[in-house]
């Protein structure tokens, strides 16, 4: 601590030049922070999601449609266990920029098939019984303040009514979570009975199916049977475990995992670059100072010393601000991801890059700075 | 009176270009503890050199330099470092202050090296101030100091770890004839009463007058020594 004074000074001998650094090494570790987090937490996603759960889509894409009939087919396969169904209802509330994760579903089926979603029994029978019932997820319930008994009227464009009408009265009748996958609290859920009868269009086909299996060591085995069940037909399927699944779904986005890292990869090498460039011109500038350092007794690895942790100073306190600000904003990505936090792993990875970088962009200097030569350096050579 | 610095045989030679100068050929001198030491001769005499090579700043490519009885040029980079920290207050020409760093941080700096506390460290700090005259400046950096004010403050930042030996390069260099001659009495104040050696390079005869023996160097070589008793 007593280097402290030391240490601070050489780093505010150029107070903006600091600034202006310190400032590109926060936005740096804010965007590390946030496409970290989101990369972490799609990451997880896929490590929660259950491999005795399977899905049924369309071969063609996922969200082409598939007939009702499949249901008892699916049904009739060895080894598996409950069968639900599902439609993109793809519903907004009040504007259409705030657009809801909608989907007709069979309260009891999917119940069934997702027992990680808890649902009060009375709240499901009550669901079961009302036509325009609606279970809400917790989290968008919270989010637009949302409780039961409340009428919630939704427009599904792409669900026209027979009256040409889109617009949908929902009366919410329970509330549900989903403790191991928090994402799935961001769902409306709707009877697929009273949607069936309501809509004009694809009457007769769901979304997809997903069901539970007895055995998840047989699942590329039952994935398999179900598959071939429908080969060679109109609507031929592609059956892959809840993990291959959220997978497949997150790929329709793209390689996340590369894009992050290649961003990520681009900003701190660039950065590399730039604290190394600041570190550089301080240490040029203070050249005499460290030589009269030198000249009071400070050895050649103290002097090292004291310009590395300037540099480490300078990128982590930095990167913990980014780092920060990144875990504040984080959780207003909510609609997309739910009530998160910002993983402590990223938290973790981002200082130990701060402290890398430090150490790449410092040892060029600290380098210079242990072999001055005093002599030289007094004598302005 | 004992020897404190003993300069034997003590060659120095630079590379320049493609060439190698001599800048100092096989010099001898003793310095007595207590002495105040004028070196004095022209530019490119090798005067700021031999004070280096006792200030264990540079080593002698031939010969050695004893300092307390310690030969100094056999020391590792890292011990020379350390018997510096002890054994040697440095005074520049240009002051050469940490400008970020206020009077009492600058004075400060050779005792981050010890073990005292904090307290003592301020405490040894306010001494070395108060015995330059500047206890009242402690908190200003040196761009709110003037020239003289620097300088005491170097002085102090070279006289808080209690160094037998003071070397000083045109310690008046900067300085205007009123100011010099306060800094020249302060120095030879601390000579007298803290008994303090200190080696002082100089072009000025006027500031030489102030020690208690001048040495003239020319071309490496010393070739006048003269005793007297100071002004």
């Amino acid at each position: 601590m007593k280097y402290f004074p030391l240490l601070w000074a050489g780093l505010w001998r150029k107070r903006t030049r600091t600034v202006f650094t310190i400032l590109s090494v926060i936005v740096a570790f804010l965007l590390f922070g946030l496409l970290q987090g989101v990369d972490s937490w799609l990451s997880n996603a896929i490590a929660d999601a259950r491999v005795n759960r399977l899905y049924t889509v369309s071969r063609i894409s996922y969200i082409e449609p598939l007939p009702e009939a499949y249901l008892t087919r699916i049904e009739g396969v060895a080894g598996v266990s409950r069968v639900a169904y599902f439609n993109w209802f793809g519903p907004y509330y009040q504007d259409p920029k705030s657009p809801i994760t909608s989907y007709a579903i069979d309260p009891d089926r999917t119940f069934a098939v997702f027992p990680d979603w808890k649902v009060p029994p009375d709240q499901l029978e009550t669901m079961k019984r009302t036509r325009n019932g609606a279970l809400v997820g917790a989290t968008l319930a919270r989010r637009h303040g949302w409780k039961i008994g409340d009428r919630v009227p939704l427009n599904a464009p792409l669900w026209p009514k027979q009256d040409g009408s889109t617009a949908y009265d929902f009366d919410i009748v329970g509330l549900f979570t989903a403790p191991e996958q928090p994402t799935n609290e961001n769902i409306f859920l709707i009877n697929y009975t009273y949607f069936e009868e309501s809509r004009t269009v694809g009457k007769g086909y769901v979304g997809w199916y997903t069901f539970s299996i007895d055995n998840p060591a047989r699942s590329s085995a039952i994935a398999r049977e179900v598959d071939a069940l429908f080969a060679n037909s109109p609507n031929e399927t592609k059956t892959q475990n809840e993990k291959e699944f959220a997978q497949a779904q997150i790929k329709q986005i793209g390689d996340i995992g590369f894009m992050v890292n290649a961003i990520v990869g681009a900003v701190l090498f660039t950065l590399l670059f730039l604290t190394g460039n600041t570190m550089m011109q301080s240490v040029r500038e203070r050249i005499p100072e460290l030589a009269v350092l030198k000249t009071v007794g400070f050895t050649d690895a103290a002097v090292t010393t004291l310009v590395l942790v300037e540099s480490i100073l300078l990128c982590v306190v930095a990167a913990l601000v980014g780092l920060g600000l990144a875990a504040l904003i984080f959780p207003l990505a909510r609609t997309l991801v739910g009530d998160v936090a910002l993983p402590a792993g990223v938290f973790v990875g981002g200082i130990l890059a701060a402290v890398a970088l430090a150490l790449l962009s410092g040892l060029p200097p600290a380098w210079r700075a242990n072999r001055l030569s005093v002599v030289d350096a007094l004598a302005g050579r | 009176m004992t020897t404190l610095v003993s300069v034997k045989n003590v060659v120095k030679r630079y590379t320049r270009g493609k060439q190698k100068v001599e800048v100092l050929h096989r010099l001898n001198l003793d310095i007595a503890a207590g002495e105040f030491l004028a070196l004095m001769g022209p530019s490119g005499s090798g005067k700021t050199t031999l004070l280096n090579l006792i200030g264990g700043l540079d080593r002698p490519d031939e010969g050695e330099i004893v300092v307390s009885g310690e030969n100094i040029d056999k020391l590792s980079n890292r011990q020379l470092a350390k018997w510096r920290a002890r054994n040697v207050g440095f005074v520049f020409q240009f002051y050469n202050l940490m400008p970020m760093l206020s009077a009492e941080r600058n004075v400060e700096l050779p005792l981050l090296l010890t073990n005292l506390s904090r307290a003592r460290r301020k405490q040894n700090v306010q001494a070395a101030l108060q015995l330059v005259g500047l206890a009242d400046r402690a908190a200003h950096k040196p761009s709110e100091l003037s020239g003289g004010q620097q300088q005491r403050v170097a002085i102090a930042r070279a006289l808080v770890a209690d160094p037998s030996l003071l070397v000083c390069d045109e310690p008046t260099g900067d300085l205007d004839r009123a100011t010099a001659e306060e800094i020249l009495d302060l120095m030879r104040t601390l000579n007298r009463q803290q008994n303090k050696t200190i080696i002082m390079v100089t072009h000025d005869p006027k500031a030489a007058e102030y020690a208690s023996r001048q040495v003239h160097l020319d071309k490496g070589q010393l070739i006048e020594a003269e005793a007297r008793s100071a002004a």
